[in-house]
């Protein structure tokens, strides 16, 4: 059996062939080597994320993620719902709460779900995968696995608002979260110090509609990074990956700079610093190679 | 029309129809949420505003303002409200309910961006990365869509050859088998919520 069970709620970006497809990879490869099982809530659905709330509303959005929790309740009683994606995390967790304050929310949304014949009992738990780690597992156990100590590599660690505000990781503070610098320094990485875009916005849903103003926050983002003397970005957010990544080129195109700064998830450095292969790493889902961890991850 | 009832006060309906809405009067006008905001100097009216301007009862203002659109959902602002006003919820709330009743401004680039990705997720209960781009693309038309995607498509190539698009998703995408499911408990929420704010179909 293996030593931690958790209903997991991957989320649209991270299927197969998705956006962050290969976060799901990287999660998938350092849960083998933690012997953490996890067990895909069967049929989940999106959970409506933030810009859901223009045409979504308020009920319609608690019933998206209640139907989330009937099916774990029902198909794997017991075990904490653990999301990967920021966005699902905030939003189930966010549900729950509403759900659990306000007996008349709780009411309507079951009355919402009983249209498929599905009952929510208010029983789960929603979790982070880095609460996972840092709770259930602690920085400590999580070194122990390490064989290639990701040595001499820089990474500014990039929190970005959601796996931070307004919940957060438990005693870590908003302003200046300093769990990601911990799990950079347990992999034997190092975490550049003084990185003053740590919980900057990347805009979000809005670098789609609004893509010059979230482009000038990315800018702002990779560059401090540079300042500060990173090879590498690291996050634990899908959406702040793929827009700090992908926008780098644009950026580029419009304002002349010459940035290459790869971003990578924190998964992705604990499964090579286990040992795992590039693949096993996602490396190969990369827009912009982290060429540095490819090397590590090639070495004997 | 919607609303009628409240006539004479703008802070009543916010308080009954807008999620969080019942919080706008707990606001003191200390202006940290808008010092605090990503696209802070792009708001027409920043939150500190809007709430006294709901206070002053201006309606049409207020909801046909594109300055909630402005909202990144960072919850910046709500982690350092000193009154604890979830800002950000009243913010969604306020756009949601102005584009409900028709009100929020035509063509705001964020609220078409928000209806596209509700619709598109609640089709299969899935978003459909791909369509959800194209779509944004080919909004304006299709000359200025095939401009748009010639414009981004060495990003699309390039997440093509990272694995992390996949081309298929247009004729077989990622779904819920309980889409149908989905698509009954949605409608049953919007009545419910419809019918507790007075709204009709």
């Amino acid at each position: 059996m293996a030593k931690k069970e958790y209903a997991f709620y991957p989320g649209c970006s991270s299927q197969l062939k998705a956006s962050a497809a290969n976060y799901l990879t990287s999660t998938r490869s350092l849960c083998r080597v933690l012997d953490i099982k996890l067990t895909e809530i069967p049929d989940w659905n999106c959970c409506g994320a933030s810009i859901g709330y223009a045409e979504g509303g308020e009920l319609p959005r608690l019933a998206l993620n209640a139907r989330n929790f009937a099916l774990a309740e029902s198909h794997l009683p017991g075990q904490d719902i653990v999301a990967t994606c920021a966005a699902c995390w905030l939003s189930a967790r966010e549900t729950k709460e509403r759900l659990d304050a306000s007996a008349e929310l709780m009411r309507e949304t079951n009355e919402a779900l009983a249209a498929a014949g599905l009952h929510y009992k208010g029983e789960v738990a929603v979790r982070h995968m880095v609460e996972v780690l840092i709770e259930d597992f602690g920085y400590e156990a999580l070194a122990q696995p390490v064989v290639k100590p990701l040595a001499g590599i820089k990474f500014a660690g990039y929190v970005g608002c959601q796996t931070n505000r307004p919940f957060g990781i438990a005693g870590e503070s908003f302003e200046n979260p300093m769990y990601l610098d911990k799990m950079v320094e347990t992999v034997g990485g190092e975490a550049v110090t003084g990185y003053d875009q740590k919980v900057t916005c990347c805009g979000g849903a809005l670098a789609f509609s609004e893509a010059e103003k979230s482009q000038k926050q990315i800018r702002d983002i990779v560059e401090s990074a540079y300042d500060h003397g990173a090879d590498m970005i690291v996050t634990p957010c899908p959406l702040c990956q793929a827009n700090v990544e992908i926008y780098q080129s644009e950026i580029n195109k419009k304002q002349g700079t010459k940035f290459h700064m790869p971003v990578l998830y924190y998964s992705q450095l604990m499964t090579v610093a286990y040992g795992g292969s590039a693949r096993e790493a996602g490396l190969d889902g990369q827009l912009i190679r982290a060429e540095k961890l490819e090397e590590i991850a090639a070495k004997g | 029309m919607s609303g009628e009832r409240y006539r004479n006060s703008f802070l009543r309906e916010v308080e009954h129809n807008v999620e969080e809405g019942h919080w706008v009067k707990m606001c003191m006008q200390c202006g940290v949420c808008s010092g605090s905001c990503p696209f802070g100097p792009h708001w027409a009216h920043p939150p500190q505003e809007l709430f006294m301007m709901i206070r002053a009862g201006k309606r049409e203002e207020v909801l046909g303002s594109d300055a909630m659109w402005m909202c990144t959902s960072c919850y910046n602002c709500v982690v350092r409200c000193p009154r604890k006003l979830p800002i950000t919820h009243i913010m969604h709330g306020l756009a949601n309910y102005a584009h409900r009743l028709g009100l929020a401004p035509k063509n705001q680039p964020t609220r078409q961006f928000a209806k596209m990705f509700w619709d598109n997720l609640s089709k299969t209960g899935r978003v459909n990365e791909l369509k959800l781009s194209l779509g944004l693309y080919f909004k304006d038309g299709f000359k200025q869509g095939i401009r748009n995607a010639l414009a981004m498509k060495d990003i699309g190539l390039g997440m093509l050859k990272a694995k992390r698009l996949n081309p298929l998703e247009l004729v077989k995408p990622h779904a819920c088998k309980g889409a149908k499911d989905i698509h009954a408990i949605l409608a049953k929420a919007k009545e419910i919520e419809d019918r507790r704010k007075g709204l009709s179909a």
